[in-house]
């Protein structure tokens, strides 16, 4: 699993049948504290997350046609909950309740 | 799963049995910007699709089970036309649309 920010929305008219209805979101993958870590993904969201949510994903087959239903189903990366806090080394890394906004991204 | 450009189309009329008629695109991963992340690869194409248009694909053995046939040797596959990627209230992605 990983940790990423949601950073914005995917409108697909035209897809496989499993992910009709399904909301798609934006993923940027963190590292632990926060830094922005690996490639721009897309992923399910099941638990009613939305964009400036810090969320935890899943990026494995098995486990997301589980969560699913699908037992041949095509997915892979879910967002699977919503983070409230994370603690680093003893220190709180990120605390929902006092979040910003997502920055643009810096680096090119 | 990844958002992509679809740059190109791929024709191979030899291919492994279970992949007749499966489509072959070219397809540039995108980054939250937009831009190009990484190297472009070919991806079988489970919806329709075609050069310049955005979709978002599927990689893994998972790209197989979009396939008609899912015992296939197919590590990626396009699994969806995007007609609108947001990131953070601006599009990003619309610079090639006609």
């Amino acid at each position: 699993m990983f940790l990423a920010d949601v950073v914005g929305t995917v409108v697909s008219p035209v897809q496989i049948p499993l992910l009709a209805g399904k909301t798609l979101l934006l993923l940027r993958p963190l590292a632990p504290d926060g830094r922005p870590a690996g490639k721009t993904r897309i992923g399910i969201d099941v638990i009613g997350a939305g964009v400036g949510d810090r969320v935890i994903c899943i990026d494995e087959g098995n486990s997301a046609r589980q969560i699913l239903g699908e037992p041949k189903g095509a997915a892979k990366t879910v967002v699977v909950g919503v983070v409230d806090y994370v603690e680093l080394e003893g220190e709180l890394a990120y605390d929902a309740e006092r979040r910003a906004p997502p920055a643009p991204r810096s680096s090119p | 799963m990844y958002l992509a450009r679809v740059i190109g189309r791929v024709v191979a009329t030899e291919r492994y049995p279970g992949l007749d008629g499966v489509a072959l695109q070219w397809v540039q991963p995108l980054d939250e910007d937009g831009r190009a992340m990484g190297d472009a690869l070919v991806a079988c194409a489970a919806v329709n699709s075609g050069p310049g248009d955005l979709v978002h694909f599927i990689d893994g053995r998972e790209g197989a089970l979009a396939c008609p046939q899912t015992f296939v040797p197919v590590d990626a596959a396009i699994i969806g036309f995007v007609s609108q990627a947001v990131r953070l209230g601006e599009r990003i992605g619309d610079a090639e649309e006609g």
